[in-house]
């Protein structure tokens, strides 16, 4: 923790206003998931917290590392990527899933699945 | 070179992580290309096609527009997040965008970027038709998100993949 102690108050707040910005759209997400109703407004909820919520966290441990190691600390780029790269893979099961389901059942107001080849 | 390396993207990229998450000396950086090499060549068993990029400045120029756009569609679905409740009037809804890509890799990139501005998310893509199905958060006028796809994201794939 002591290493910690030698940063600069401008670069220590800095890193606390990026974790903040982080986490607080982290959480906005999970209470978006959490209150929304329909099972499609909720698919973009989670979205908060894996772009910007990521990315400022990741900021912050980016200036914070870098300060303290005295080097350029950029390992938090490879979660960012993988994070950005894999998200959208879940987001398609779920949301192609939820579309199965709800035109086996015969919801209103889902779009049909497309016709072959007359479709716009 | 084709034979040994062919997938030439792949195994640069793997290579800079390599280094990225260990010290940065000679050691690592034979051994990390050697890896590199090797997943490259067992990559290309399982998809012998080498992603074909014709121009980088449209990709350079995809990645500015969409960190702004990642921002400004953060800060609109948070406070969208927040006046719901309150208001009631945000209108989600579905809309088809008919695609001129084609190019696999391109579209994976295209989803990556539209999965990652909040506000939009890709549903179904229908390869035969070739339109993508996508779910607003905030659908204000439909033609709005058509042109916007088509003229901030698809050109600059578009001239950027072969």
């Amino acid at each position: 923790m002591t290493a910690l102690a030698t940063l600069p108050p401008w670069l220590m707040l800095l890193v606390a206003a990026l974790l903040v910005l982080g986490s607080t759209l982290t959480l906005l997400g999970a209470f978006g998931l959490l209150h929304l109703k329909s099972f499609y407004d909720r698919l973009h909820a989670p979205t908060l917290g894996t772009s910007w919520g990521t990315a400022a966290i990741l900021l912050a441990s980016m200036l914070c590392w870098s300060w303290v190691q005295d080097r350029v600390f950029v390992h938090e780029l490879v979660i960012g990527l993988c994070v950005m790269v894999t998200t959208p893979v879940t987001l398609m099961l779920l949301g192609r899933a939820a579309l199965h389901r709800d035109r086996a059942e015969g919801q209103p107001d889902i779009p049909p699945a497309p016709d072959r080849g007359e479709q716009d | 070179m084709s034979r040994f390396l062919p997938h030439p993207l792949l195994s640069c990229a793997l290579t800079l992580m390599w280094l990225l998450l260990t010290r940065f000396s000679l050691g690592h950086l034979v051994l990390g290309s050697a890896i590199a090499l090797f997943a490259g060549l067992a990559f290309a068993r399982i998809e012998p096609q080498a992603p074909r990029i014709r121009a980088w400045t449209p990709l350079l120029r995809l990645v500015g527009i969409v960190s702004v756009d990642i921002v400004r569609s953060n800060w609109a679905v948070a406070r969208l997040m927040l006046t719901n409740g309150r208001h009631g009037a945000r209108k989600s809804g579905f809309v088809r965008i008919p695609l001129r890509l084609r190019d696999p890799v391109a579209l994976a990139v295209l989803a990556v970027v539209l999965t990652a501005t909040p506000g939009t998310a890709w549903l179904e893509y229908d390869p035969e038709a070739g339109t993508l199905l996508l779910h607003v958060f905030d659908m204000i006028d439909e033609a709005e998100w058509h042109a916007l796809i088509r003229d901030r994201y698809e050109a600059l794939l578009l001239e950027a993949f072969a």
